[in-house]
């Protein structure tokens, strides 16, 4: 049992006492080798309903896994939300039943980079505010949303919150990682109606590392913009189109299909890619794509992984071909290269991307350099934002199917599309592009320029 | 305030069994938020014990246990209210949640001193019965022994399997419920579901291929898992699918199949039937009691008493016993899903359909058992009424937009030339929105069958069960290529 000595406030993990727990435990069960990650976070939110509260939500959230090697260096992991000891000591038991069903083919091991130097990220964690604050911005934010068009008659969809994460990672080894961040968010999304019309809505999010710099006015001309865009709509013919998928769509669909850049999904044969297609021309060769987890717009970055390793800038795909994927320590081992902090923990350890960047090469032309979404006028589909990709995706295939939100421009002037969907082929996009503008644009998911490409199907209900 | 990992043992509510001698710890902190002039508090404790594995190929890649605990308090003033969650169940933990869940209302403890709490009522027990249901499911030797059966089943049916793998997942969770209208539950839930997905590929052709079983309350359904029709079910579907070419889109009629076709009025209608919706004003259906909003063929309803069925439930997790609800009537509006805030914000009576994924989700209005109930056809008969149509034997998932618009994906589905079944095709996508889709199901058969799966929504992810018959609808949007 702990001693008062070592308290610590509601919200903060105290790594020394972590330690000593599992050494104390490990050793009382012949465990030499073990590793743990865990995080803590507080966060309060509001959400408003014309003019007035709805819900006000506070949470006080942690959570650790724990992974022990047995004497048969076999791994079994355990993930527990009560860190009280016994809590530990029942995780501890837990992850020794479960080693005796490790894969003893792919034994994970520590990262090569658990103690290696941390990039030293710019993380703030500012004064949180109270709740009332968060209450009265909001409801201000509602009030403006709805008072920028007659037609807005609400914003059923709302939220405010402010949120501190701490995360930590130690081994037996002696590797110790912690870092800890804040983070305020702001969506609104509003709907508006029409005499004989369908109902529109239409959504902006807004991330910043503190509630001073959320700029939540561009996160109103967004929804207000958008939302009156989107009252004037009308039906599509069902056909092949020219398309410009907006930043944000480009990297839904990119995130979508991130599994082409995962080690871990290429060894189990889920990636539409393999081990072969490095090095490889994947796209057109003015695309680049790169992982930027360090990115000083990423707010939400910590500077380690699940596993301990730094986390690190990645180019993927450069001039087009595919140049590096994401590892977790055992899919690197496997390539022969060193973990790129994109790891989870667990005993099948997952990777994902943290933060990405798509620009354009700067000694490759476009194949159509007169397009551009501020002055071309031949008719194009404009997709701002796609829908349903949990299901409308199948990313060991490379086909999507996904019904979008946009419009449809002839002359510059934009026309709300009422309901379709673009379907095709990941591959065969990456290969059409035409056009990748130059201005980079930051989203809350990442950073890219406006992407157009040619001959895409799009089913209306025409 | 200290930290949960320091709390001293005798002073936290994790080490009570989930039993009546919570009642006077309980109890105090309910009569502290009524004393600062709470119109309600509500407490939700929750302990979880979860498993899920997965096998890959002919090997167990992932074994992951997980325990959980944790606590929920709510407080109503007049409509509006204040949620905190917390892991941390000392006293203190609590005691200091309860402050600021009062304190985001303006509320302050012993502010008021109008305490007119009177009591938890006794415990109603609906756990009594399961308190062996966690030592009575398969443990970690004998589930994955089931999952390599699968597998290696799987690979004796189809030499095209580049993929195949098998998970399973029992999330076994102890609740109590109490709050200060004198409600004082307890249930455990018991929640198994296998999956199984394959990646089948010939030449330059590929196809996917998953499905989904799961059942609540039954510690032997892994052990009853018919693991040989499952296989075959998958490996024809897989088989089929290697070859398909993309559907043409356009207008047409659609035949849609049983069980987890009904994925379409779970997302196209249940969703716009929860007061969570009729509270945003989102919800196309708002003022259509006891209108016609569908075709007279359609009678839907929503409960949480089908035995077994991954989304029943023996009381709610605001502590109220399920109803079958009658949502639809021959086409006709009856009822809404409401949970307690729902009902406060809505004037619609609870139906016992508040649900959360777990104690860090203020309860909402949630589906269930969700189905359209059956009609008087064979399924043969919706087919042969159709030219040229498309036949949807197995759907992905699906979405609903915040005014009723809808999308599912299809993973199955096959023409319908002059009145029978043609070649397979892939990459479908159903698309409407529900009141326009409602009234264009002419054709429900007797075939009533039940899926189960996971639902995401304000609360979090809660199991359910959707259903129907096979159901003809008379036109609708197919996205393809």
């Amino acid at each position: 049992m702990m001693t008062s000595e070592n308290k610590t406030t509601i919200g903060e993990l105290n790594p020394a006492l972590l330690n000593n727990l599992l050494e104390k435990y490990s050793k009382e069960s012949k465990i030499s080798k073990w590793d743990l990650g865990a995080s803590s976070s507080k966060d309060i939110s509001v959400q408003v309903q014309d003019g007035n509260a709805k819900q006000l939500k506070g949470s006080q959230r942690n959570s650790l896994t724990l992974r022990v090697w047995n004497t048969n260096n076999k791994v079994g992991i355990t993930s527990t939300s009560d860190l009280t000891s016994e809590g530990i000591k029942k995780a501890m038991k837990g992850a020794i039943e479960a080693s005796r069903f490790g894969n003893y083919k792919e034994t994970p091991e520590f990262s090569s980079l658990a103690k290696s130097p941390l990039k030293n990220i710019k993380s703030t964690v500012k004064n949180n505010h109270r709740i009332d604050e968060l209450l009265s911005i909001l409801k201000q934010a509602e009030k403006k949303l709805i008072e920028t068009h007659k037609s807005i008659d609400s914003v059923p969809y709302n939220g405010l919150s402010e949120n501190y994460i701490e995360r930590l990672y130690i081994n037996s080894d002696g590797a110790n990682r912690y870092m800890k961040l804040s983070q305020s968010s702001i969506y609104l999304y509003a709907k508006a109606q029409e005499k004989n019309k369908k109902p529109r809505s239409a959504g902006g999010i807004r991330i910043n590392s503190n509630l001073e710099e959320l700029d939540i006015e561009a996160c109103i001309d967004e929804t207000s913009n958008k939302l009156i865009s989107h009252l004037n709509y009308q039906p599509i013919e069902t056909k092949k189109y020219l398309i410009c998928f907006t930043p944000d769509a480009f990297l839904q669909l990119i995130n979508a299909f991130s599994s082409m850049f995962n080690a871990r999904s290429i060894i189990d044969g889920l990636s539409l890619m393999n081990e072969e297609s490095l090095g490889t021309l994947v796209a057109v060769k003015n695309l680049n794509i790169s992982d930027e987890g360090l990115h000083p717009e990423n707010v939400g970055a910590f500077s380690f992984d699940g596993e301990g390793t730094p986390t690190q800038n990645i180019n993927l795909i450069k001039s087009g071909v595919l140049l590096n994927l994401i590892h977790s320590e055992a899919t690197a081992r496997k390539f022969g290269v060193n973990p790129t902090g994109h790891a989870g923990l667990g005993a099948k350890v997952s990777v994902s991307p943290d933060w990405l960047v798509v620009s354009k090469s700067d000694n490759e032309i476009d194949k159509d350099e007169t397009l551009s979404v501020k002055t071309t006028l031949k008719e194009y589909i404009l997709i701002d934002e796609l829908s349903a990709l949990h299901s409308g995706v199948k990313a060991s295939q490379g086909s999507f199917s996904l019904p979008f939100d946009g419009w449809i421009v002839k002359d510059g002037k934009k026309t709300s599309i009422e309901a379709a969907t673009v379907a095709g082929d990941i591959l065969k996009v990456l290969k059409n592009i035409i056009k990748i503008e130059n201005e980079q644009i930051v989203t809350h998911q990442g950073i890219s320029p406006h992407i157009w490409v040619d001959n895409i199907s799009i089913t209306g209900e025409a | 305030m200290t930290n949960s990992l320091l709390t001293k043992q005798s002073e936290n509510l994790l080490f009570h069994t989930f039993d009546e001698t919570l009642k006077p710890q309980i109890e105090d902190l309910l009569s502290l938020g009524k004393s600062a002039g709470a119109d309600i508090v509500e407490i939700f404790l929750e302990k979880s014990d979860n498993i899920s594995l997965l096998a890959e190929q002919d090997a167990i890649s992932s074994v992951s246990p997980s325990f959980g605990i944790g606590a929920g308090i709510r407080v109503f003033l007049g409509k509006k209210d204040g949620f905190v969650s917390t892991n941390d169940l000392s006293k203190a933990g609590l005691l200091f949640a309860l402050t600021q869940a009062l304190g985001m209302l303006g509320l302050e403890i012993g502010s008021q001193n109008k305490n007119n709490f009177e009591g938890l009522k006794n415990l109603k027990d609906f756990g009594i019965d399961k308190n062996t249901w966690l030592n009575d499911s398969p443990d970690l030797n004998e589930s994955t022994i089931k999952l390599l059966e699968s597998t290696k089943l799987l690979a004796s049916k189809n030499k095209n399997l580049q993929v195949r793998r098998a998970s399973y997942s029992r999330n076994w969770q102890e609740v109590i419920v109490a709050a200060t209208d004198g409600v004082f539950a307890r249930d455990i839930r018991l929640h198994q579901t296998v999956g199984i997905n394959v990646i089948a590929i010939k030449d330059k052709h590929r196809s996917t291929s998953a499905r989904r079983y799961g059942s609540s309350g039954n510690p032997n359904d892994l052990r009853n898992w018919d693991i040989d029709k499952s296989s075959c079910d998958l490996n024809e579907s897989a088989q089929k699918m290697l070859h398909a070419e993309y559907v043409e889109a356009g207008q047409m009629p659609v035949v849609l199949a049983n069980k987890f076709g009904g994925v379409i009025f779970h997302e196209a209608c249940g969703h716009l039937l929860e007061t969570t919706q009729l509270e945003r004003g989102t919800s196309p259906f708002h003022d259509k009691v006891n209108k016609q909003i569908a075709h007279k063929a359609v009678s839907a309803v929503d409960e949480g008493l089908s035995n077994y069925a991954f989304g029943s439930i023996s009381m709610d997790d605001e502590g109220m016993e399920p109803q079958n609800t009658l949502l639809i009537e021959n086409g006709i509006l009856k009822k809404f899903l409401s949970d307690r805030a729902g009902s406060l914000r809505t004037g619609h009576p609870r139906t016992g359909s508040g649900r959360r994924q777990n104690f860090s989700f203020a309860a909402a209005s949630r589906m269930r058992n969700t189905y359209i109930k059956k009609g008087n056809y064979s399924p043969e008969k919706l087919i042969e009424s159709i030219e040229n149509g498309l036949y949807c034997k197995s759907m992905g998932g699906g979405s609903v937009g915040p005014t009723g618009q809808f999308n599912f994906s299809v993973e199955e589905g096959y023409l319908i030339k002059k009145g029978k079944l043609d070649k397979p095709v892939k990459g479908a996508t159903l698309i409407g929105e529900a009141k326009e889709i409602l009234p264009r199901i002419s054709m429900c058969a007797n075939d009533l069958d039940l899926a189960a799966g996971f639902c995401g929504s304000v609360s979090g992810s809660v199991n359910v069960t959707v259903g129907q018959p096979h159901i003809k609808v008379d036109s609708i949007t197919v996205g393809g290529r």
